[in-house]
Order: C-alpha cells, then sequence, then structure tokens
C-alpha cells in the first residue's frame, strides 16, 4: 500500500511540473465552462458543450496521459529503478491508474457544475467507468510502447478514433453506425439521456459494446504486460 | 556474500556470459574490468536479479539469486549507466521518492546530498544538473537506503576528472562503512585505484583475476628497473643484484632523479591477454 500511495505521491507533484499532461487534464473542464457560459445559440441543445467534451475528455485525458506516464517512466529507465526498489509492477500500475482516474474525476466535477444536481451522480458514474476504459487503453499503450515517441504516434490515432468518432457521428449516419462499435459512443448516448432525458437507460447492445469493449481491452493489457512487462 | 560458478548468459547463439567464477568477500571493491560490450552490465543484471542467467549459479546473501525476497534485494544499492533521474523534481524531491519507498526518514535526504556534494542543489530540478552532478544524485539515490552492497556500472563514464575525484571518494568512504561494492567499468586507473581485486572481462569470459599490482607483477616480462637521470637522459637496468652497483654509483654521483619498475598497467596487461584495449567498443 506503501507503495502504491508514494507512486501517486509521486504523480501528485510531476501533475504541476508537466505541463503536457497538466494541459490534458484542464483542457476540456476548462473549455466545457467557457463555452457554456458564453455561447448560447438558438435552438442548440441543452449543456450541447458539456455533452461533446464530456466524451472527448474520457477518449483523451486519461488515455494519453497513461500512456504518457508509463513511456516517459520506461524511456528514463526509471520505472526500472522504482522495480528494482522493490516496487511491484502491479503497485505501480495501480498508482498510475488511481491517479489519472482521481485527477480525471475532478476534472469531471468542473465539468458536472453546470447540470442539474439530481443528475450529477449518473453523470459522474458514467464519467467514472469512461476513464477507467481509456486508462487500460492507455496503460497497454504505455507498456507496449519502448518510448514516448512510439506512445505518441499510438496514442494518436486510438484518441481520434475514441474522442472524435462520436462527435462526428452527430453529422453523419454512415460514421455513426460504425462509432457505436465503440465505448466511448456508447457513453455518450448514455450521457444524453442523462443529460436530455428524464431517466438514463442502456439498451443491451449499448452495455455489450461496453462490456466487450473493456474485456478487449483487458486482453490486450495482458497480452502486452505479459509479452512486454514494465521493462 | 556473492558466489558464481560457471556463470552463462547466451542470446540465441550469442554467448554473453560464458563460465563466470567469482567470489565476492564482505565489505571488499570488486572491479569487473572489460571494453564496452564485454558482458559487464548483463553481470550486474544478473547478480542483481533483473536478468535470469541461461545456466550455472548465482547465490547472494547465502540464497540463489531466484529466491531473493524485496527484504533482501534492499540491501541491493544499484546505480547503472542508463539509470535516469526524474528530470522534473529537484534533487531531494528526486530522493524522497525512494526515501518514502524505503522508510528512510527524510532528514536523510538532506544528509545524503551533503555527502554527495549536492548540499546547496537540494531545490534545483534535477534538469538543471550537470552531468557530474546527476551522477552524484543517481549516486544518492543508491546510497539512500544504506545498501550493504552496491553495483555500480560505469559510475564516472564521461565526467570530468574533479567529478571523478570525488565519486571516487564517496565510493572509498562507503567502503570504509563496511559496504561491498561491486564496480563495473573499461577505466583502468578507476579499477586499479579503488578495487581490491579485479577480474578482467573479454567476451563473456574471465580472463585474469586478482589484485590489480598483483596482476601487473605477474604479466611483468622485462624485469627491468626504469631510471631518470638529472641531465634528462633515462636509462634501463635489469631488476637482478647485478644493477646494485650501478643504481648505487648514480645515487652517490646525485645523477638519479626517478627510479621506476617496468611493470605493465591494466591496460597492457589486457592488450596482451585479449589482443584488444579496453577502451575498444565491442
Amino acid at each position: 500500500m506503501r507503495n502504491i500511495l508514494m507512486v501517486i505521491e509521486k504523480q501528485i507533484k510531476d501533475t504541476f511540473k508537466n505541463k503536457t499532461i497538466l494541459i490534458q487534464f484542464i483542457l476540456f473542464p476548462a473549455m466545457t465552462l467557457i463555452m457554456e457560459n458564453a455561447i448560447t445559440m438558438k435552438d442548440m441543445p441543452e449543456l450541447f458543450f458539456t455533452r461533446l467534451f464530456s466524451v472527448m475528455y474520457i477518449g483523451m485525458a486519461p488515455l494519453t496521459s497513461t500512456a504518457a506516464i508509463i513511456s516517459e517512466e520506461k524511456e528514463r529507465n526509471t520505472l526500472r529503478v522504482l522495480m528494482m526498489a522493490n516496487v511491484k509492477p502491479v503497485q505501480y500500475l495501480i498508482g498510475v491508474g488511481v491517479y489519472v482516474w482521481s485527477i480525471c474525476m475532478i476534472g469531471a466535477c468542473v465539468m458536472a457544475t453546470g447540470l442539474p444536481g439530481e443528475k450529477v451522480p449518473a453523470y459522474l458514474a458514467v464519467m467514472a467507468v469512461g476513464f477507467v476504459i481509456s486508462i487500460i487503453a492507455g496503460a497497454c499503450i504505455g507498456i507496449w510502447s519502448k518510448n514516448q515517441m512510439a506512445a505518441t504516434s499510438l496514442v494518436m490515432p486510438v484518441m481520434m478514433i475514441l474522442s472524435f468518432l462520436p462527435m462526428i457521428a452527430i453529422f453523419n449516419g454512415s460514421v455513426e453506425k460504425i462509432s457505436k462499435i465503440f465505448y466511448t459512443k456508447q457513453i455518450m448516448d448514455l450521457m444524453d439521456g442523462i443529460i436530455l432525458k428524464e431517466t438514463a437507460g442502456i439498451g443491451r447492445f449499448g452495455l455489450s459494446v461496453i462490456v466487450i469493449n473493456s474485456a478487449l481491452l483487458i486482453v490486450f493489457f495482458l497480452l502486452a504486460y505479459r509479452k512486454k512487462g514494465l521493462e | 556474500m556473492i558466489t558464481c560458478k560457471g556463470l552463462c548468459k547466451s542470446y540465441g547463439d550469442k554467448k554473453v556470459l560464458d563460465g563466470i567464477d567469482l567470489d565476492i568477500k564482505d565489505g571488499s571493491i570488486i572491479g569487473l574490468l572489460g571494453p564496452s560490450g564485454a558482458g559487464k552490465t548483463t553481470m550486474i543484471k544478473i547478480l542483481t536479479g533483473q536478468l535470469d542467467a541461461s545456466g550455472g549459479s548465482v547465490e547472494v546473501f547465502g540464497k540463489d539469486v531466484k529466491n531473493l525476497t524485496g527484504d533482501d534485494k534492499r540491501n541491493f544499492g544499484i546505480m547503472m549507466d542508463n539509470f535516469g533521474v526524474y528530470e522534473r523534481f529537484t534533487c531531494r524531491d528526486n530522493l524522497k521518492v525512494y526515501a518514502d519507498i524505503y522508510g528512510v526518514p527524510k532528514e536523510n535526504i538532506e544528509k545524503i546530498l551533503e555527502e554527495v556534494g549536492l548540499g546547496d542543489s537540494i531545490k534545483k530540478p534535477a534538469s538543471a544538473l550537470s552531468k557530474g552532478m546527476k551522477a552524484r544524485l543517481r549516486l544518492a539515490r543508491a546510497f539512500i537506503h544504506s545498501p550493504k552492497v552496491i553495483f555500480l556500472d560505469e559510475p564516472t563514464s564521461g565526467l570530468d576528472p574533479q567529478s571523478m575525484r570525488s565519486i571516487h571518494k564517496m565510493i572509498t568512504d562507503k567502503k570504509e562503512e563496511g559496504c561491498t561494492i561491486f564496480l563495473a567499468t573499461h577505466n583502468m586507473e578507476e579499477a586499479s585505484k579503488l578495487c581490491d581485486e579485479i577480474y578482467l572481462l573479454n567476451e563473456g569470459k574471465i580472463v585474469e583475476k586478482g589484485k590489480p599490482e598483483e596482476i601487473c607483477r605477474r604479466y611483468n616480462r622485462l624485469k627491468k628497473i626504469r631510471i631518470h637521470l638529472t641531465d634528462g637522459k633515462d636509462m634501463e637496468v635489469s631488476a637482478g643484484s647485478e644493477s646494485a652497483d650501478t643504481i648505487n654509483a648514480l645515487m652517490r654521483s646525485g645523477m638519479l632523479e626517478t627510479i621506476h619498475s617496468t611493470e605493465p598497467t591494466l591496460e597492457t596487461v589486457f592488450l596482451e591477454l585479449t589482443g584488444r584495449g579496453l577502451q575498444e567498443a565491442g
């Protein structure tokens, strides 16, 4: 437990020194606040920017930051030093995961400020699930990549698919069909239910997509970890 | 404390270590001297449990290295050539990460930074440190938990003479405190100066071992004495008793300025044994 807390403490300290990661965490919450308050258009759906940026936040921040943190430690060999100091790989991964999830949840709380109070718990619960799945995806990329450059080149296409596809799906029917197989689109639909309707629900198909996406990522994570480890 | 018998490591057909026998006693500095690519880093990785051997046995603290527990490994201090530091963190924060892991009191952080000569740079980010200062920070990290065995892989590689000297002092200080130090280097002077015993490693094999001065004596084929005279000339006489009168006469006449043995350096010994220099890449 001490090692996990140490990893979390180290990452928190690094947040304020690592501008690349810091921007990832604050960009979308800040954009949401600004856009929701600054832009009001006729016929614009309720909390349009909150819905839009929430899904983009899920698809970007946890994914890129987790991959960046792990790949940077691998590149600089600081991860090996931690392992030699008897920090177990699982402790390190939990520490990084909890840290990224917690910071993202703070961001989600900021984004939820425009929501009616009764809708906030459901919104945060959906965000929390989305963050966990994206963290696993980020960890896969971080483990698979030798260095930050390799991680960035892997993160970019994954991030584009997860973040932008649900957004483009609003304007294009064909893209919508494809995007339905990704958890971010299902989360966006769920979010719409929470924000725009009285009751939120997820169909059997939506639930299956989220479960299958998660299962595939866990399998990929285990394969990557088994093949590459954290070295 | 550390014993290897017939240690082998292969990557496919390539043998990186081939039948290494090693016996490291408590409180000594052991040097593994060899050119780049000789297998020094692989050796340290195996001894510290970072890498599995392909054959042979390694015992550390009386246990097979594969069975070492986390508590056993706590007694290791490791400074590898490629181990980085947290560039955005200050020197203090860099060490605090490891102090927290090892349960070392925070007061020790400043003490160890003072010891390695980084007392004035406690609040400096690691990215602002020079190469020599970073090496000292990495050394401080290896020392912070007062380990029993310290593994150093090329600790002074690429450093200026002043940084080198200060690192050498830290290493000898640690030896005086009772630590066992395993030093992998291609720097012959460093090995001669610091090590109690040296193993010369070439292409994965130990080609010679012993005390540095003993190895040099063993390969002293010339058996001559080199004399530098006050008039600037040099002369060589045999090291036997027949030269006693000549040397005596030179001393009496005041012409003898300095007198030297003709033992080879470790570099020369290595060259004789392997046909390659210590500075050559593998």
